[in-house]
């Protein structure tokens, strides 16, 4: 996966609170393999009425809101299940900011995993934003700067400086661990020795 | 980077898997790796092969990756399956101090018995599998104290749904929640379990307990547990596994467990949860976010504010996942429905195929069925409907599982959560009910 420093795309607002993974992506999708692309199921069953046709008024499926990269959504976004499948979804429908008052911390660590930043915005930077983007507004991230413009707002984010670090780069771990191999197989070694127990009887 | 001691997968991990399969990686220590059949488990006619191509295909997928990469499997057709969280500490592969991941955010479970517990990332996962360790931030210290003992008919499941209705279901994000106190030590460790499984539900990825000596009596004798000199060392280690008594803590929070009535939640989040002897909120007393979010859930449950909880009708129960299908839970839901009848039905699903045997040698199996509820199968079943076992879109269900967010149990599903005895008590009358009155005589 490629790094990236600033982003620039279509903001759009989901003033709710609560969205939590089973909301992002409802289970029964989740044995689709990822080469099917999962951006289809993007809040499947919330765009949708009970008849299953688009709801007109669900601020993803407005015209405007189209190609859209940028999502600015309320308290509480992404708690719940590991499912990382939630953030496939996002990201296949062609997101790559997300700004919330709180996330889920399985989620956010799944999103910078995959490029997606989950940026923490404040509950009063959030509720403005969510008041500009009645309607869909050009928006700007910048990485370094931790700072998010969406139409003529602009409000500071807070990141961790690891995983700052990992989306500005788009590190694979794997690779990074497997250059400390010597040393986890010593740490292997000591920490069998002083707990053997640690290797199941089989 | 931390060492991961014990690794469990389930038929979710396809995705870490293919990912390690496009970069030629093997499983670093299959040893420490075990599968578990859960998530798609059918519950009915198992073995006549009662599920649909999918489910079949997303079974096999993760028996083939077990047996492509050396790993000890616990398939359908194995004693040992169950829910991962339930079959984990029940052979003895979860231990005090060892550090545990699964791809599933309760493993938090596996804190009740002193372990290091944490859901991951499917990334993570096949990061895993790949090394054996993680990468984490060391998350923030918080303690919660249940002072004081629980009320009959008041158990694990009321005291987690209680924290975190205090501090909502972002309450404790950032943080690993050490749980503390005289409720808490008085708890069995399958009650330790349910409390630590719901750490998630209020923001915490890390849930724990001190291991005591009910811990360790509880361990001894697993299949694979150590035993002999192996768990005399273990135990000599475990007794150091305990917070000093001036540990600092980012955050303490203390919790009169006297105080803690049979809880339920009616909203769509584990954080809308009253006391069963109160009244649905009114968005009318509330304002902005607040009074929107409690408005779209009643619309969503379809619930009258300022009514009272107690007497809702429901459509359904539910007794098993990760939280509450355990033989303890199974016997509390039994204690309440002895010699009486469901009026309305429902699924009684073990935790494990073990716990199934188990509750079938004590014949709780007869009270439900002659109760006229279900009695299938172990797996994760209705919590979350993977398998097929679905609410109806607009049915209410009496559940003792972990989520109640909208379409968790199927799509247009509405769920209450609630402990075991409390379901009993919801099919007994077929209305959200406390359970107390229905317990005396009988504990
Ligand atoms: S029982 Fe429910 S919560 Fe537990 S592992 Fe299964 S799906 Fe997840």
């Amino acid at each position: 996966m490629s790094g990236w420093a600033t982003h620039e795309g279509i903001a759009i607002g989901l003033p709710r609170e609560g969205i939590d993974t089973d909301q992002l992506i409802p289970a029964r999708f989740m044995s689709t393999p990822r080469s099917e692309g999962y951006g289809q199921f993007l809040l499947h069953d919330l765009r949708r009425n009970e008849d299953g046709t688009l709801d007109p008024d669900f601020p993803l499926n407005s015209a405007a809101a189209q190609g859209a990269s940028i999502l600015i959504a309320a308290r509480n976004f992404g708690g719940g299940s590991s499912r990382e499948a939630a953030v496939y979804a996002l990201a296949d429908a062609g997101f790559r900011v997300v700004a919330a008052p709180s996330f889920g911390d399985i989620f956010t660590g799944n999103a910078v995993n995959n490029g997606l930043l989950p940026a923490r915005i404040s509950e009063d930077d959030a509720q403005a934003l969510l008041d500009t983007l009645a309607i869909a507004q050009q928006g700007h991230a910048d990485l370094d700067a931790a700072n998010l413009s969406v139409g003529g707002l602009s409000v500071p984010f807070e990141i961790d400086a690891v995983a700052r670090q990992k989306l500005m780069n788009g590190w694979d771990d794997i690779d990074l661990t497997r250059v400390h191999g010597e040393d986890i197989a010593a740490y292997r070694e000591a920490r069998v020795a002083a707990c053997p127990w640690i290797i199941p009887r089989d | 980077m931390l060492w991961v001691d014990r690794h469990l997968v389930h038929e979710g991990s396809h995705h870490a898997f293919r990912k390690i399969a496009e970069r030629e990686l093997a499983v670093a220590e299959p040893a420490l790796t075990t599968a578990v059949v859960d998530h798609y488990a059918p519950t009915r006619a198992r073995m006549e092969g009662g599920a649909t191509d999918d489910i079949r295909r997303m079974i096999a997928t993760l028996e083939e990756n077990a047996a492509h990469h050396g790993i000890r499997c616990f398939g359908l057709r194995d004693l040992r399956q169950g829910i991962v969280h339930v079959t984990g500490p029940e052979q003895g592969l979860t231990l005090p101090g060892l550090l545990l991941v699964c791809g599933d955010s309760h493993t938090s479970t596996h804190g009740a018995l002193g372990a290091l517990a944490f859901g991951i990332g499917a990334t993570e996962v096949a990061h895993v599998l790949a090394t054996q360790t993680v990468w984490q931030t060391k998350p923030k210290a918080m303690r919660l104290n249940f002072e004081g003992r629980l009320g009959p008919g008041v158990g694990a499941k009321d005291m987690a749904l209680g924290w975190i209705a205090m501090l909502g279901a972002d309450g404790a994000r950032g943080h690993a929640v050490e749980y503390t106190g005289e409720a808490v030590r008085g708890l069995s460790v399958e009650g330790r379990m349910t409390l630590c499984n719901l750490s998630i539900e209020g923001g915490a990825r890390f849930g724990m307990v001190a291991p005591d000596e009910t811990t360790i009596s509880w361990i001894s004798g697993r299949p694979f547990a150590p035993e002999g000199e192996s768990l005399d060392r273990a135990r000599e280690t475990w007794a150091t596994l305990r917070s000093d008594d001036d540990a600092p803590f980012d955050r303490t929070q203390t919790i009169d467990a006297a105080a803690i009535a049979p809880i339920v939640t009616w909203g769509t989040s584990p954080e809308d949860a009253l006391p069963i002897t109160a009244t649905i909120p009114d968005p009318a007393d509330l304002t902005g976010s607040r009074a929107r979010k409690v408005s779209e859930a009643l619309d969503y449950m379809g619930l009258s504010p300022g009514r009272p909880l107690e007497g809702t009708s429901v459509d359904q129960v539910f007794i098993g996942s990760c939280t509450n299908a355990r033989l303890e839970d199974l016997r509390a839901a039994a204690a309440v429905l002895s010699g009486r009848h469901a009026r309305v039905p429902g699924l009684v699903s073990p935790g494990s195929a073990l716990v199934k045997q188990a509750a079938e040698q004590e014949g709780l199996h007869h009270i439900f069925t002659d109760a006229g509820l279900e009695w299938v199968d172990a797996g994760c079943s209705m919590c979350v409907g993977m398998n097929g076992d679905l609410v109806e879109p607009g049915k209410r269900c009496a559940s003792t599982t972990n989520r109640n967010f909208r379409g968790r149990q199927g799509p247009g599903a509405r769920t209450h959560l609630m402990s075991p005895a409390m379901a009993a008590a919801a099919a007994v009358t077929g209305t959200l009910t406390d359970v107390r009155p229905l317990l005396e005589g009988r504990l």
